[in-house]
């Protein structure tokens, strides 16, 4: 497959059409912008459809609404703009309705700065909405790697019957980098995946009222409502088979950089760098943000290392909260933080490394 | 082998451009990785524009450096923000036109070009970029000329009126690239 130059948010678009999405709705935000503008051009192509709703609400409640009849739907925006769309979101969780939406985040809190940011976290992994409702959060840290998660976003989406969440920051969505992009899913395929979901899609069949889907304002019965949460609980603790993350150079690394995204891309480096002068540094980085892989910093040797360096774009950190509770107090826990829309610097988290070293 | 460059100039001067032809080149006709990162921001019109290309033989960690082994800038304002990232032994390019400033740095090579007059004189003044493009490649050969020619002749595959000039513009520049690297 050649490969061809691509921005991440013209990229992210590119492999959802190619999923089969065939709906899209969003509102205008930097730094996503490419994305709407991306589908609004691709899906006529494709015989999908295009809608710029008029507000964040309005987009997300319409992909909602083409979700439910069973049809891959997407729609994307950037930090104060998922925030109005959560509610939509938990509507979608609620019904156990699949969607697939991607943060292109920035800095915060309120409308913040337009520039790349990861003060998203806890939004993203923790409550995205309101009811306690959980999704996959993937984490791309390449054009590639946003290109091969939203393609399988939307598998994970339909198998689970619920929302996933692409999260990326303003460096992955207006970065541009060769990538190679997946098949595109054909006609038939896409009709095959759209008939599967019958059962409980409203795609004009006899109504199958064991099965459906309640898309409605709420639910009145205390007991079904329990009963619903238990069912969701249970497919949420069965997410343990899709936990993704990279360790790298792990074994015998006296530090080990815990990063998600681009400041573990960016750290990624620091590794190889480190290495060359001899330095024993490692990498872990999980790619599903949600569920946490918090098993990978149990292949840390304690003995050996001196510390773990939290590196991410939020200040005050949140990420390191789900650190900490892998490394379980077994070594210090260092971060290396900048945020507000500053992006990340390589000399800053070196300086970081060389100082646990010194220690 | 990684090389950081940093393109700077006014919105409008094609700076952008410029690295894409150059991230597109790389992408297309070598197996080296290459980013492609704009500055975004709320830019003025008149304001700096600036985009970084980090072309690399291997993984590619941050797509914007701290330290740039070249720079490329089109105007005043760019040369004072960025010549403080240029590291010991890079590779100034100048648009020798219209940045008029003392360099201040003797740890650096200083490459000068006055893109913008011979762009006026060959009619054109958007063709600038395309000319700095070419002495850029001339000197560094980071990617093979040729390579480069080929992706300016695609992307401007649908405006062939415009082929002619910017071939004469990406030459003159590589002309003036290959001396100063003699």
């Amino acid at each position: 497959m050649a490969r061809v130059l691509m921005k991440g948010c013209e990229a992210i678009a590119e492999a959802a059409v190619r999923a089969g999405c065939r709906f899209f709705a969003g509102y205008p935000i930097t730094p996503q912008n490419e994305i709407p503008e991306y589908f609004a051009r691709r899906l006529p192509e494709v015989g999908g459809t295009f809608v710029q709703g008029e507000s964040e609400v309005a987009s997300v409640n319409m992909v909602y609404g083409a979700a439910s009849a069973g049809t891959r739907s997407m729609t994307s925006s950037s930090s104060p703009g998922i925030a109005l769309k959560s509610e939509g979101i938990s509507y979608a969780a609620a019904a156990r309705i699949p969607m697939v939406y991607a943060n292109i985040s920035r800095g915060g809190p309120g409308v913040g700065a337009i520039q790349p940011a990861q003060q998203d976290y806890f939004q993203a992994t923790k409550a995205s909405g309101n009811g306690g409702f959980e999704m996959l959060v993937l984490a791309p840290a390449t054009v590639q790697e946003a290109v091969d998660l939203t393609y399988a976003a939307f598998d994970y989406a339909d198998r689970d019957r619920n929302p996933v969440l692409i999260l990326a920051d303003g460096v992955i969505g207006t970065m541009m980098e060769p990538v190679e992009l997946p098949e595109m899913k054909s006609d038939e395929e896409i009709a095959a995946i759209r008939a599967s979901k019958a059962k409980w899609a409203c795609t004009g069949h006899k109504l199958d009222y064991a099965n459906r889907a309640w898309i409605q304002p709420g639910q009145w019965n205390t007991k079904i409502m329990q009963e619903e949460n238990e069912k969701a609980a249970a497919m949420y603790a069965s997410w343990e088979k899709d936990i993704m993350v990279e360790e790298y150079m792990v074994e015998d690394a006296e530090v080990v950089i815990a990063a998600y995204g681009i400041s573990a891309r960016i750290g990624k480096s620091v590794v190889d760098i480190c290495r060359r002068e001899g330095k024993k540094v490692g990498l872990i980085r999980p790619i599903t943000v949600h569920p946490f892989p918090y098993a990978a910093f149990d292949h840390i040797n304690y003995d050996v290392c001196k510390g773990v360096l939290d590196v991410e774009m939020s200040i005050p950190a949140q990420f390191v909260q789900d650190v900490k509770v892998g490394v379980k107090g077994r070594c210090p826990i260092e971060t290396c933080l900048c945020s507000g829309g500053n992006i990340m610097s390589r000399e800053a988290v070196l300086e970081a490394v060389n100082a646990i070293l010194a220690k | 082998m990684e090389t950081n460059l940093c393109v700077a100039g006014f919105g409008g001067q094609g700076v952008m451009t410029l690295g894409k032809f150059l991230a597109d080149a790389t992408c297309n006709a070598t197996d080296k990785n290459v980013t492609f990162f704009p500055s975004y921001g709320a830019e003025q019109r008149g304001g700096t524009a600036n985009c970084f290309v980090v072309i690399s033989d291997e993984m590619i960690g941050a797509p914007l450096g701290d330290v740039m082994d070249d720079l490329i800038v089109m105007n005043g304002p760019s040369l004072k923000k960025f010549l403080p990232t240029l590291k010991k032994g890079g590779n100034l390019f100048i648009n020798s036109s219209i940045v008029e400033d003392e360099i201040t740095r003797d740890d650096i090579t200083v490459i000068k070009a006055p893109v913008t007059g011979m762009a006026l004189e060959m009619g054109n003044a958007k063709v600038l970029n395309v000319i700095m493009l070419g002495v850029y490649v001339g000197y560094t050969e980071v990617v093979p000329p040729a390579v480069v020619w080929e992706t300016i002749e695609h992307k401007l595959g649908s405006k062939p009126k415009l082929l002619p000039l910017n071939k004469e513009a990406f030459e003159k520049g590589l002309e003036i690239g290959r001396a100063a690297r003699a």
